[in-house]
């Protein structure tokens, strides 16, 4: 899924992983993807470059060129538009709010969310959790992420249908007395 | 006597004090239940002219699901439209203010009563403590008192935000009182697939969301008055 065509003859394909901690911070997440074992884990399942957005966190990665076959990484803080990098990413490895979550499944990307442990009302991973049952992405904690990963089968992820307001719409119309079209 | 008397005047007085007293809380009350009550069932009448809409945009995931939903809903219908966003969050609005544009653009004509677009002090932050949320949601209440006594929707959309509490409230004041008769709809966030957000939970127990949509069958099955009809997302 996703990779690019323009693969060039003798070079190794370009398949990169995209962490998103979204618009607040994620230190855990950040630390958990910059670990030897994770870096080696996504190597190992032939993904060539790791590039983290860190929003407002603290924790800045080791930056690598990956001239020696091993993981490239790179980060940056912020960018007004993510679609363009999930765009181009291979795996995506995201915090659990529903706008990335979304916005991933619907570019077909596989996607491994991590769900913020310190967040006060933490509701957040009941929608990762139903979308890990229902096969679309994998869920996982920074603790386990480095297992979720080594563990991680891509092709049993089932695409997800988006949903459809025209229902909800139909409902709001006939209750305020509107015609059905 | 007299001082028989006195006493036996300010007890007729008293007497009627309390008793009219009774009679307006009563009074409020039958009107709470009858407000209730019609509130819960479709609008008897066919809508003939468009209805002005206010919308509240919550932060980031919220208001996505809500830009989904607008994109289906009938503009001629739903006009004007008012949407507010909390203080703090500029991106909602700039998305909002994206998709009026391009109806402009798809119409070709602008229109003569554009949208308009306004800010709240919003009731509590993410991640903010619970006790410092009584006084920010006091300011944010006087706030959205100020804003709904110039706007007066007939149709409030809302998704989540914890703004659209107070809001929401004083839309059902306004009811109980007359002054303005506002359909109120809540979708809860499709992040909730276990338990209802405090605003849903509120809006849900006090009976002053009209109607309540959940996104998640199982969201439904512990909230019989909810209604599911499918997914924003």
């Amino acid at each position: 899924m996703g990779d690019r065509g323009e693969e060039e003859e003798g070079r190794r394909r370009k398949r990169v992983v995209f962490v998103t901690v979204g618009t607040t911070r994620f230190d855990a997440l950040v630390s958990a993807v910059d670990s030897e074992n994770v870096r080696k884990v996504l190597a190992a399942k032939g993904y060539t470059h790791l590039l983290i957005q860190l929003g407002r966190g603290s924790y800045l990665p080791t930056k690598s060129d990956g001239d020696d076959g091993s993981l490239a990484v790179d980060y940056f803080t912020f960018s007004s538009s993510i679609a363009d990098y999930l765009r181009s990413a291979s795996l995506v490895i995201s915090h659990a709010g529903s706008g990335s979550i979304f916005e991933t499944l619907r570019l077909c990307k596989p996607l491994v969310v991590v769900v913020n442990e310190d967040l006060m009302d933490n509701h957040q991973s009941e929608l990762a959790e139903e979308l890990a049952d229902r096969k679309h992405l994998y869920c996982a904690r920074p603790q386990n992420l480095y297992q979720t990963l080594a563990d991680m089968d891509l092709n049993t992820l089932l695409p997800y249908s988006p949903g459809d307001a025209t229902p909800v719409a139909k409902h709001i119309n006939r209750f305020l007395g509107f015609p059905d079209d | 006597m007299d001082k028989g008397n006195v006493s036996s005047f300010s007890m007729v007085t008293s007497t009627a004090i309390f008793s009219s007293v009774i009679f307006v809380i009563t009074l409020i009350l039958v009107r709470v239940l009858y407000v209730i009550y019609c509130s819960s069932r479709p609008m008897s009448r066919r809508a003939q002219k468009p209805v002005s809409t206010l919308i509240i945009l919550g932060s980031g995931g919220h208001t996505a699901e809500m830009i989904n939903l607008l994109a289906v809903l009938q503009k001629d219908r739903f006009y004007p439209r008012f949407y507010i966003a909390a203080a703090t969050d500029n991106m909602s609005l700039q998305k909002a203010e994206l998709l009026e544009n391009s109806l402009v653009a798809e119409n070709g004509t602008p229109v003569n009563n554009p949208a308009k677009f306004m800010k709240i002090y919003r009731s509590r932050e993410v991640g903010q403590s619970y006790i410092t949320s009584i006084w920010t949601t006091l300011v944010a209440m006087a706030h959205a008192l100020w804003l709904m006594i110039k706007i007066r929707p007939e149709v409030i959309l809302c998704n989540g935000p914890g703004t659209c509490v107070p809001i929401c409230a004083i839309a059902f004041v306004f009811k109980v009182f007359g002054i303005r008769w506002s359909s109120i709809f809540y979708v809860e966030s499709i992040a909730r697939v276990k338990r209802l957000s405090l605003s849903g939970l509120l809006l849900y127990k006090l009976r002053i969301a009209d109607q309540l949509f959940v996104q998640w069958p199982r969201l439904q099955q512990q909230y019989p008055r909810a209604i599911y009809v499918g997914r924003l997302m």
